[in-house]
Order: C-alpha cells, then sequence, then structure tokens
C-alpha cells in the first residue's frame, strides 16, 4: 500500500516525549470536547472545573469517588495479571458475577455466623468462583489452543443470565411481591467501615502493592511474563508454559471475583445481576492506559474514578444532559487512549513522492 | 517507572490547571447551593431548617430520561408544576438515567444530590427504594427527608412513600378496549411479574371482560421498567399474536408506536401522547398521572415542618391519577360507558375489584359481593381468567 506516512515502532521512549505526547493528546482531548460543549451551549471550562470540584470538593465527593475506584483499582489488577501473559482476559464481567454468586450463596445460607468467619469465607469463596471461572477458558487455551478473547467474552453472558434466572427464580424474594430481586444480605455479611469508607480502600491499596512484588519479584510473575513476551523463549527456558497459563488466569480471575464480594457485600448487600457496572470492560481500559503496571493503574483508576464521579457531578449541577458528559468522557478517552499509540509507535511524514518511489525500491 | 508517574502527575496537574481557570468562574455560582445544605448535612444539631430567603432544594432521582414520553416525562411534569407553583421558594434539580437495578447507583445518585444542597430527596422507581430506605435509616441524613415513589418503605420520621390507584384508569382504558377489539384479544407489554404491574393487567382485564366476555389479554414481560427497543419488541410480539389493542405498563413509547405502525389501536400509559406524531390514528387514551397533586401540599408540609411521613394513594376522585382525554379514535359508544362507569368511581359507588373474580389457576380472588379495599389488593399476585401471561 502507498501511503505519505510511516508508521514504524518506537523502541524507548524519552520522558520528555512522553510528556510531550502525553500533554498534547490532554490538550486536544479538552480542546474537542470543549468544542462538543460550545455546540451545547456550555462553557467549556466552567465543565472542566466542574468536573474536578465534583469529583474532590467535598468529603461525600472524595468518598464516592473511591468508592468507584476501588472495585476500578481491583478488577484492573486482576486483567492486568492476564494481559501481562497477553491472555486477552475480556471476561472480567463474567469473573466479577461469579465471585458475587459465590460470595453471595455463603451470605443468603450463612447469615447467621459472626462477620469474622464469615467474610472469610465469602471472601474465599469469591476467589474460588471468579478464579474457576477464569480457568475454564485458561485451560481450553493450554490444552487446545482455543482463542481466549472469544472464549471469556461468552463466558460473561452465561454467568450473567444464570444470575439473572436464580434473581428471577430460585432466589427470589419471598417478601418482595414477585419482585424479582434476591433477598439483602444480613448485617454480619456486610464489610465493616474503616475511616467513614468501607474496607474495600485497604483492600485496593494492599492489593495493588501485592500484585506489584508478585508481577516484579516473584519467579511465578516472571514466568507470566515470559510466556507474554515469547512463547518459544518459555519452553525454550523449560517453562510449564500449561500451568502458568492456568495459574496466571486463577489469579486473575481471583481478583476479580473478590471484586465481586466487596461489591456484593458492601455496596448492594445481595446479589442483582447489574452488579458488576462494566467494571470489568471498563479495566481493561485502565490497565492498558497504565502499561500493566500495578502501582501505576491504581493512579489512573483514581484518575478515571475522578473522571466518572465529576461526569456525573455535572449533570445536576450544570443541568448537562447524561449523555452531553458521555460525550465528553468519550472524547477524552479517545484521546487519551490515542496518545498510547504515538508512544508507542513512530509515525514519519515521508510525502507521497517518497512513498511512491520506496515502494518501487522494493518492488 | 518514572516515566509513567510522569504520565499521571502531568495529566493531574493539566486537569488540576485547568480546574483552577474553571473553578474562578464557578466559584459565585455554586456557593448559595453548596453552603445552604451542605452544611444542614453535616451539622444536623445546629439548624435543621433553612434559612428563610434560600430556596429549598428538592432532588429527583429518575430512572429514565425526562423527554421519554412516558413514566419520566410524566414524573418530570410534575417537578416543573411544582417549581412553577413555589417560584424561588425551591430550587428542582435532578438526575436522569438512573439504573434501578442495582443499589449503588440509586444511593451515588442520592447522595448527589444531598451533596448539591437537596434537603428532599424524592427516588421515583420502585428499585431506588432500598437505597432511600438504608439512607433514611442510617441516621447519617436525619435531617433530608426521602420520598419514595410506587414502594412501601416507611419510617417514624424522614421517610415516606406515594403512589395512587391506578387500577381505576386501567379499568375504564379496558372498557375502550374490550369495546373496540375486533379480533378480542388485547396485548399488554408489562415490566415485570410483579404485584404492581398485575393489579394492572388485571383492571384493564376486568375492564374489557365488563363490556366484552370474549376478551382475552396476551401478557409479554419486557424484565425491565425503561427499555425502548424491548418494549417495541414485545408488542411486535403480542400483534402477531393477532392483537389488536395494544396497552402497555413499561415506560416508553415503543409499545404505542409499535401498534400505529401495524395499523391497531394503542392505550399508553403515564402520558397523554395523542398529540405525538404518527399516533393520530393508534392512540385511544392513557392512564395517566398528575404528580403534581401529590407533590405540591407535600412539599408545602415540609417546608412548614408539618409533614409526617405518610403512604400516599391518590385516587381518580383526588386527581392525582385519571385518563388522559379520549381522542377521536375512541367509538362514542365507548365514551358513553367510560362516563358512566367513571362517574361511579368517583362517587364511590362502584369498586374495581368487586367479586366474583377467579385467578387463572381457578382459586377465587374476590368473592360474589366482595370488594377489595388497598390492603388487599395489594396482595394480588397472580393474573384473573381471561389472561394469558408466562410466569
Amino acid at each position: 500500500m502507498i501511503s505519505p506516512v510511516r508508521i514504524t515502532k518506537r523502541d524507548n521512549v524519552p520522558p520528555r516525549k512522553t510528556a510531550f505526547i502525553l500533554t498534547i493528546s490532554i490538550v486536544l482531548a479538552l480542546i474537542f470536547s470543549g468544542i462538543v460543549l460550545l455546540f451545547f451551549d456550555l462553557d467549556p471550562l466552567k465543565v472542566f472545573g466542574t468536573i474536578v470540584t465534583g469529583a474532590l470538593g467535598t468529603p461525600m465527593r472524595i468518598e464516592q469517588t473511591l468508592i468507584k475506584a476501588i472495585p476500578l483499582t481491583i478488577a484492573s489488577l486482576g486483567i492486568l495479571v492476564a494481559f501481562k501473559m497477553k491472555f486477552w482476559n475480556i471476561g472480567g464481567e463474567g469473573q466479577i458475577m461469579m465471585g458475587a454468586l459465590c460470595a453471595s450463596y455463603v451470605a443468603l445460607n450463612h447469615g447467621d455466623l459472626p462477620p469474622s468467619v464469615l467474610l472469610p469465607l465469602m471472601a474465599a469463596a469469591s476467589v474460588a468462583g471468579g478464579g474457576v471461572w477464569a480457568l475454564i477458558p485458561a485451560a481450553f487455551k493450554a490444552k487446545m489452543g482455543t482463542n481466549e478473547t472469544i472464549f471469556t467474552l461468552m463466558m460473561n453472558y452465561i454467568i450473567i443470565k444464570i444470575v439473572m434466572y436464580l434473581q428471577y427464580g430460585p432466589w427470589k424474594d419471598p417478601a418482595s411481591k414477585g419482585f424479582p430481586k434476591i433477598p439483602s444480605f444480613s448485617e454480619n455479611a456486610v464489610l465493616p467501615d474503616v475511616f467513614g469508607l468501607h474496607i474495600g480502600w485497604i483492600f485496593m491499596i494492599v492489593l495493588t502493592i501485592a500484585v506489584f512484588l508478585f508481577m516484579g519479584y516473584t519467579k511465578k510473575g516472571y514466568e507470566i511474563t515470559v510466556v507474554g513476551e515469547s512463547l518459544d523463549t518459555a519452553r525454550y527456558a523449560g517453562m510449564n508454559v500449561p500451568v502458568i497459563i492456568m495459574v496466571a488466569m486463577f489469579i486473575s480471575g481471583g481478583l476479580l471475583g473478590f471484586v465481586g464480594f466487596v461489591q456484593a457485600s458492601a455496596i448492594e448487600k445481595t446479589l442483582t445481576w447489574g452488579l458488576s457496572s462494566n467494571y470489568g470492560f471498563t479495566a481493561i481500559i485502565t490497565c492498558w492506559l497504565a502499561r500493566l503496571n500495578a502501582i501505576t493503574t491504581l493512579f489512573v483508576c483514581l484518575a478515571f474514578a475522578l473522571l466518572l464521579q465529576g461526569a456525573s457531578y455535572i449533570q445536576l449541577s450544570m443541568n448537562v444532559s447524561s449523555s452531553i458528559a458521555d460525550v465528553v468522557q468519550g472524547v477524552i478517552l479517545f484521546f487519551v487512549l490515542g496518545s498510547d499509540f504515538f508512544l508507542r509507535y513512530k509515525v514519519k511524514w515521508v510525502g507521497l513522492k517518497n512513498a511512491v518511489e520506496a515502494r518501487v525500491y522494493h518492488d | 517507572m518514572k516515566k509513567r508517574f510522569l504520565m499521571i502527575v502531568l495529566a493531574a496537574i493539566m486537569v488540576l490547571a485547568l480546574s483552577a481557570c474553571g473553578g474562578g468562574s464557578d466559584e459565585p455560582a455554586a456557593p448559595p447551593a453548596d453552603t445552604g445544605s451542605g452544611a444542614a448535612a453535616e451539622t444536623p444539631a445546629n439548624e435543621p431548617e433553612p434559612e428563610s430567603g434560600d430556596p429549598v432544594t428538592v432532588g429527583f432521582i429518575y430512572i429514565g430520561t425526562v423527554n421519554d414520553g412516558g413514566y419520566t416525562q410524566a414524573q418530570h411534569n410534575g417537578t416543573v408544576a411544582l417549581q412553577e407553583e413555589f417560584g424561588d421558594k425551591i430550587k428542582t434539580v435532578w438526575l436522569e438515567g438512573i439504573d434501578d437495578t442495582n443499589t449503588q447507583a440509586a444511593s451515588d445518585a442520592a447522595k448527589q444530590l444531598i451533596d448539591q444542597g437537596a434537603s428532599i430527596v424524592i427516588g421515583t422507581s420502585f428499585g431506588f427504594g432500598d437505597a432511600l430506605n438504608e439512607l433514611a435509616n442510617s441516621g447519617e441524613y436525619d435531617d433530608i427527608t426521602f420520598l419514595h415513589f410506587s414502594g412501601s418503605y416507611i419510617n417514624d420520621h424522614n421517610l415516606g412513600n406515594y403512589f395512587g390507584a391506578m387500577e381505576e384508569p386501567r379499568y375504564l382504558s379496558g372498557i375502550i378496549a374490550g369495546l373496540q377489539t375486533e379480533t378480542n384479544k388485547l396485548g399488554y407489554v408489562a415490566a415485570y411479574p410483579y404485584t404492581e404491574v398485575k393489579i394492572g393487567i388485571n383492571a384493564f382485564a376486568l375492564g374489557a371482560q365488563s363490556v366484552n366476555p370474549d376478551a382475552v389479554v396476551n401478557v409479554v414481560y419486557t424484565n425491565s421498567w425503561y427499555d425502548p427497543a424491548g418494549e417495541k419488541q414485545a408488542a411486535e410480539a403480542l400483534l402477531s399474536q393477532g392483537c389488536d389493542v395494544i396497552t402497555q405498563h413499561a415506560d416508553t413509547t415503543g409499545p404505542q408506536l409499535a401498534a400505529a405502525d401495524a395499523g391497531v389501536f394503542a392505550v399508553g400509559y403515564n402520558l397523554d401522547n395523542s398529540g405525538l406524531e404518527g399516533l393520530e390514528d393508534a392512540f385511544l387514551t392513557a392512564p395517566i398521572w398528575h404528580h403534581e397533586v401529590f407533590l405540591k401540599p407535600t412539599i408545602s408540609a415540609i417546608l412548614d415542618g408539618t409533614w409526617t411521613p405518610e403512604s400516599y394513594y391518590g385516587t381518580l376522585a383526588d386527581g392525582y391519577i385519571d385518563l388522559a382525554p379520549l381522542t377521536k379514535n375512541v367509538t362514542d359508544e365507548a365514551k358513553a360507558k367510560v362516563e358512566e362507569v367513571r362517574a361511579q368511581i368517583l362517587s364511590g359507588e362502584f369498586k374495581i375489584f368487586t367479586g366474583p373474580i377467579e385467578y387463572a389457576d381457578g382459586t377465587v380472588l374476590a368473592e360474589e359481593g366482595q370488594s377489595l379495599d388497598r390492603g388487599q389488593i395489594w396482595t394480588i399476585d397472580q393474573v384473573i381468567k381471561g389472561v394469558n401471561a408466562p410466569e
């Protein structure tokens, strides 16, 4: 194909260049979303300012921002482990649901156990559930080389439909007059608050550090990275690739399952088929933006939660319709994700003439 | 590592820098609302009543959009009327499109409204009930008044609920459908197999059967209150079964548009859509809400400090609910019959659920001569004879 631009992969981008490209992308994002806002007769500067004050302006807003950051971060950590291995786990939603389902099963049937026993049991059940749900596509990939993207994606729908079935059928609250909802958990099954926010924020920090150390400083973490970089190298080094794939996916699914537990216990206080709230999908964006680094993931997720909270805030404070807030969010994401391309690849204008000449030489 | 940190820090700096520019112009506008109740929420004991002069903020949580042509638009009409009534004494704010299938969404929305100064929070979908109940009873929001539409949660200080006897206009609309059907098959697009919905289906069927004993009602559940595409598809399924009048207990105009496309009649819900383009020859009428009839006196009582939690149930006689004006598509015979029964309902002479009524499985809902009261109506858990509904 003849093209006036030439795209080549970058090896190492100097920090200054990274900063430059990122700054440009953010400026462009703000300019373009500003133009969108102007179309709707809104003052862009005021909107952007309000997004920040809306996410951080009062203790309550900060709390709301963090409540969104907690599941997003833990889910991103789970996705990160799989992506590091270049195992495209698109099944985060399903693994969250499976974790929530298992935790809910424990909570609904053993709600009278003391919290010190019940909550760890729920957590263990959720990790096992999410892990096993991820292990299924992993086993098929390891043994039969199936395509994990499609496989994990489809697993989402299966579990969401199962939860829907339970919610509309066998697990329906008899006291709800036929409305399809599952009974609320007992008090014992609800995660406690620490400093005014549910304990999930501590899990978020601990897990971030744990995943960072695991990926960077343990043998398994190293093996996962090697499998991701080159299967042949891994095999040549004598690594047991199928086992590594399955272990990594169990950890990935387990973390996502844990998100299900946190959301079911601390937020919903029951199981509902809308529980995963797209965190499993959003996590793909955030961990990718964080270049699959656990610590960076935490900060990207905090920034992302800020954007989510701020966008819902402007809807109210500035009377902006929810769709416009979505558009602004989409534009910002488009540019920030787009900048990633320029960080990884070099795009050079060679001009049409040179391109044709190059083509002639090649032929 | 350093590189990545730089990315984030830079992003943060950019955003903050912009916020600084934006913040300047934002400040003058924000404080009146913010200080008004943000402070009230944090210091409960000091000043329960807002200073006079500062408008009281009333916050609404909506499941759909304010122009959905149905449920949420009807709710919002009430909000607009409320604002007009109280002028600068109140400020109405709202959040649209809040998911009512998970507690977090509703709880976030309520907190958001409170954060922006709302001292009255009104959740207008059944699924918001759990979140409102939890917040109202948490002890953290004792200064906030919570009102929930269509639920039954109530407490002794800051949580009440409201709803209406929709069975009355639904029965009347059933009369029209029963008289104007040729296939004797009426289609009902329904949200959930939940008591409120079954009450409506049964009332509609009773109305139709009262004038046309052969009329049957076919029901399709969409399992969502608000699903424009799903509602239209459900209506199309009913049309393919030969239904020639379509009605609905779902939020959007989808079923009405599907009926109009197929050239049959539609009984809407929530709003008078007779003026909507494309519905001219299809729209018969609709059971509708006049939310301002509840909201005006209630908000007034809250402002005066005389409000106590109640479980309001507005009727046709109260004007809280009604049947939209009958259009040109309604026959004179049906018009006359509706007027007759309407007068009987208004005078109290006729109660909708008056026996003998049997459930579809043959068990008795009401004995000969027995009339169900509100409490009994709200125990309905099945559809009646003549209704085909999936379980």
